[in-house]
């Protein structure tokens, strides 16, 4: 073993590039091109704000994915506990200090950019998570210490993320938490219980939502109860999607996005920007392109020697899946509306940051799959 | 070694759920591939409906109007192109600085300011504000120079009604101007049709034939975003000019009629015997109907509102006189017919009768002595008709008088201000005023005055009916789908037969029971115009390609005292509105006539110095155009 620690970090820089993932990494550039030209449609077929701040993130991020990736994958092992206080500690900095904005209170100015650290919590719980299960035993998952210590693990950021209030996020990192757990080895009967639980518990739980919060589910149910309001968004997504066929309307010609009627085009509505403009051929040419992305991902788990790797690579795919599940689902209707973008698509810097360190890490993994972590 | 074995367990773990949630996501996947093509393939029809339903918005234009033209296809209701100027306030930079430059260019006053502000407030900031509607080429002009200082300010050029003739077929035609909430809701059409800026008939033919003049709207789609500003235009489809109208009417005529009636009030009716065709029908005095297509301003309204003349009134139509002497053919004939009286039945008269104790006058003192039927027709003798009246009854009189078309509307439906006038007899007496009929009441009703009352118009087709042997004619202003030719029309007319184009059937005509009466009154006018003591003898032409006949007439519009008859005063010491109506009914040639017409002059004084001489200039400027008219022979289908 000690051995083997030596041989990895005997990896030179020629051998760690020649390592990388070359389909993964073709399919996220390609996945990056595309997303550049939409957000140009999405500026009226001009380069304007958006095309070039997407750019530049874009610019920015993706050498950092390749950065992360050179850091040896026990290098993340050993920090994840830290990085996941880190964030934490980030979290209660914006619930005093953040930007507010329409409501909410969830950035904080980095001067460069302004950075939404519960964007980098669906990373951080992975991490955390996936450290705690590696080094647990496995006849140790089910006890009561290390299920209270994992539920910590996450209900702990999502409070925080929630008081922020930012439902749609806080959805995605107890869902990327959960599966850890599941990966893990928690028994299913918890899983079916606390389902059950959740189920009979929910009138109460939408009874403490929020006004406008419960008006989207009521809009969910029913988009036509108020066309020019709350159902307005998903009313008018339909019908661009619909609208685009089989082949579209081709690029810059979409007629709903180009006219504005599609709201939060640059963000959670990009994909209905895109499926206007590409059709049903599109659109299923886009979600090949994820589902490359995910089995790539899901394959270099199955690859890794350390189950932290494994874990992480798993737990991260499966993140990757459930945002695009959940933010194509609300943008067809068949979700309720919740805040949540689509990775790399959507214009917004800090889930970019978070999907290019997670597929940095990926990477990171990739390169050093033989790596074993006591 | 456990160790090993533990992290061996948890690898197969890992994998195996792994595999569970692989499945689920292929699962949803899937699905999210389902709902991709329900939408996009299945449902994608109803999808673009509502997407192009999102983006296109159409603007209806307002239709052009239908051309109304006259027998010679001389256009008397037309469109012209009218330029407007328009501002859109979201491109305008500094509005008021704008305002004030508008104010000095065109003159704008304060109201017309204010009304622009008030706009500006209530419009999305797209949308245009008229400022003006109508400005003259010199203000286009001047506008379009300093265009460049006057951003976010639109001239445009649009269609508007026109009248070319100004006056002079305002109660033939009515005019057109924005509908009230009334007019929309009331017709389908105009509901259907209506945009802002659209202007509708108000009165005349031009109300009455709204659905055929009206035109389709043309459309103009365009792409707007979702705030409903227009992005860019998609297409035009244009709209279909309204149904042409052709009427009957001759402008010459007709022009001639206003010229000849200049500063009177009165009217001139002319028709065609045969055909019926309505040749002119003029109303004196009248007004431009073009005033009211951009809103009428409150003094130009006042001024035709607050006319002593009545300009207002279409006097051809609604307009109802006591006939006076004008009724006389008529009660001849009546006579005649029904065999009261011959030619060689005379009368004395000593200038008045005495009837119970009331005294009758004739308009000549001295009397006329003994006159016969041509006699007293000639000079108008009251007495002689007084006699005739006593012996016919009023009841035998008022079959013949309603035969003839008075106390009946003339021209139907097509003006709704036409009046029915009134023809009366012992039963309406009765039945109206509750009063038994009193014999002195027939001897006034034969010289055309008392409760008798006629339109213009309708001593026109009396006249006319004896001017074509005796036969009903059926009056009509518009040239229908199967116009008859004036020869086909005669010469079915003296078989007896009326071709009827509404029904399509021949009906008999006939309104005498002995043509031969109806020449024996036709010879009394006609010594009435052309024989020496005859009333309009001086306005006789002898050229016998434009003789015609004639009947005067004087309608006292008040009892004459006996003081004032004693007095006897000339007509420019008696106030207007005590003076006498000058009316003249005639008809020509007098060898094969064509054309019978009838003339008022309101409070003119008498027949023979007021009206008669009107018809002497009439008569050859309608004779001449007759052969035109003739060659007028393509009948253009309209139909109506």
């Amino acid at each position: 073993m000690f051995q083997h620690d030596r041989l990895n970090n005997e990896i030179t820089l020629f051998q760690k590039i020649k390592n990388l993932d070359y389909i993964l990494l073709i399919s996220v550039i390609l996945l990056s091109v595309l997303s550049v030209f939409v957000m140009y449609s999405t500026d009226g077929g001009e380069i304007l704000f958006h095309t070039k701040n997407h750019f530049v993130k874009l610019a920015v991020f993706f050498p950092l994915m390749i950065f992360v990736a050179f850091f040896n994958i026990k290098f993340w092992h050993n920090f994840s506990y830290i990085i996941y206080f880190i964030v934490i500690l980030l979290l209660i900095y914006v619930s005093f200090f953040g930007l507010k904005s329409s409501g909410s209170q969830r950035w904080m100015d980095l001067y460069l950019f302004v950075l939404q650290p519960s964007e980098l919590m669906k990373i951080a719980i992975i991490m955390c998570l996936a450290k705690y299960f590696h080094r647990i035993k496995i006849e140790n998952v089910n006890s009561f210490t290390s299920i209270t210590i994992v539920l910590s693990i996450i209900i702990i950021p999502i409070i925080f993320v929630i008081a922020q209030p930012d439902l749609g996020t806080s959805i995605l990192i107890a869902l990327s938490g959960l599966i850890i757990l599941w990966l893990g080895g928690m028994k299913i009967k918890y899983f079916i219980y606390s389902f059950i639980t959740f189920l009979i518990s929910l009138p109460f739980i939408i009874s403490f939502l929020k006004p406008y919060q419960k008006l989207r589910i009521l809009t969910f149910l029913d988009p036509d109860r108020d066309p020019l309001g709350a159902g307005y968004q998903i009313i008018q997504s339909k019908i661009a999607i619909g609208s685009g066929g089989l082949n579209g309307k081709g690029f810059l010609k979409g007629t709903q996005s180009y006219l504005d009627f599609l709201p939060e085009k640059h963000t959670d509505f990009i994909f209905t920007l895109f499926s206007e403009e590409f059709g049903f051929i599109g659109s299923v040419g886009l979600l090949i392109l994820y589902s490359i992305i995910i089995f790539r991902i899901i394959r270099i788990g199955a690859i890794s020697r350390s189950n932290f790797a494994r874990l992480f690579c798993f737990g991260y795919a499966f993140a990757i899946f459930i945002y695009i599940v959940v933010n194509l689902s609300m943008v067809l209707g068949l979700l309720p509306i919740v805040g949540s973008p689509l990775p790399i698509m959507s214009y917004g810097g800090s889930s970019m940051l978070a999907t290019m360190i997670g597929l940095g890490i990926v990477l990171s993994a990739k390169i050093n799959h033989k790596q074993m972590i006591a | 070694m456990i160790k090993f074995n533990s992290g061996i367990r948890k690898t197969d773990v890992i994998n195996r759920r792994m595999f569970i949630i692989g499945a689920a996501k292929v699962v949803v996947f899937v699905g999210i591939v389902a709902r991709l093509f329900s939408l996009q393939i299945n449902e994608n029809k109803k999808y673009l409906t509502l997407s192009d339903k999102n983006r296109i918005r159409e603007w209806k234009l307002p239709p052009t109007r239908g051309n109304i033209v006259d027998y010679f296809g001389n256009v008397i209701a037309g469109n012209l192109k009218v330029y407007q100027l328009h501002i859109i306030p979201e491109q305008v930079e500094n509005f008021n600085y704008l305002l004030v430059r508008l104010k000095n260019l065109l003159n704008l006053s304060d109201k017309r300011i204010a009304r622009i502000n008030k706009l500006k407030a209530e419009l999305k900031p797209w949308d245009s504000i008229i400022v003006s509607e109508n400005l003259s080429w010199s203000q286009f002009v001047k506008i379009n120079n300093y265009l460049y200082d006057l951003v976010g300010v639109k001239p445009v050029m649009t269609i508007s009604r026109n009248y070319p003739f100004n006056d002079v077929y305002t109660h033939v035609l009515g005019y057109v101007s924005q509908p009230n909430e009334q007019e929309i809701l009331e017709n389908e059409i105009i509901q259907e049709r209506f945009v802002p800026g659209m202007k509708i008939g108000k009165l005349g033919l031009e109300k009455r034939l709204e659905n055929h003049l009206i035109g389709t709207n043309a459309i103009q789609r365009y792409e707007v975003n979702a705030y409903g500003k227009r992005i860019n235009q998609l297409e035009h489809q244009k709209g279909e000019q309204g149904s042409k109208i052709r009427l009957t009417v001759d402008t010459e005529i007709q022009k001639a009629c206003g010229k000849l009636l200049n500063e009177k009030a009165g009217s001139i009716s002319v028709m065609d015997i045969y055909t019926g065709d309505i040749i002119a029908m003029y109303s004196s005095p009248s007004y431009n109907p073009n005033l009211f297509l951009f809103g009428i301003s409150q003094d130009e309204w006042q001024l035709i509102r607050n006319n002593p003349l009545k300009p207002l009134l279409n006097k051809t139509l609604s307009g109802l006189y006591s006939p006076g002497s004008t009724i006389k053919p008529i009660v001849a004939l009546s006579a005649l017919e029904n065999k009261v009286i011959d030619t060689k039945f005379k009368v004395k008269c000593t200038g008045k009768i005495e009837l119970y104790g009331q005294t009758f006058h004739c308009w000549k003192e001295k009397g006329h002595g003994w006159v016969s039927l041509k006699n007293a027709m000639k000079q108008s003798c009251d007495t002689y008709f007084y006699e005739v009246a006593r012996l016919l009854g009023v009841d035998r009189l008022n079959i013949t008088a309603e035969k003839f078309g008075l106390g009946k509307k003339v021209l139907g439906d097509y003006f709704d201000n036409e009046k029915k006038g009134l023809f009366p007899n012992t039963k309406w007496k009765k039945n109206n005023l509750g009063k038994g009929w009193v014999l002195g009441e027939t001897l006034i009703t034969g010289i055309g005055q008392g409760y008798i009352q006629s339109t213009p118009l309708q001593l026109c087709m009396m006249t006319a009916q004896i001017a074509n042997g005796g036969f009903a004619v059926k009056p009509k202003i518009i040239v229908d789908s199967n116009p008859i030719s004036y020869q086909d029309a005669k010469q079915s007319m003296e078989s007896g037969l009326l071709f009827d184009t509404d029904s399509e059937e021949l009906l008999d005509k006939k309104l005498f029971k002995n043509q031969r009466n109806i020449k024996i009154v036709q010879e009394a006018m006609f010594a009435s115009t052309n024989e020496r003591f005859g009333t309009s003898y001086k306005s006789r032409i002898d050229d016998p390609k434009y003789q015609f006949a004639g009947k005067t007439g004087t309608a006292q519009v008040k009892r004459i005292s006996k003081r004032e008859r004693e007095l006897d005063l000339e007509l420019e010491q008696i106030p207007y509105k005590d003076r006498d109506h000058a009316l003249y009914v005639a008809y020509g040639p007098y060898v094969n006539p064509r054309y019978a017409l009838s003339i008022i002059v309101e409070h003119g004084g008498s027949g023979s110095k007021a009206a008669a001489p009107i018809a002497k200039k009439l008569f050859k400027l309608i004779i001449d155009r007759h052969d035109l008219r003739n060659k007028q022979s393509n009948f253009e289908r309209i139909t109506v």
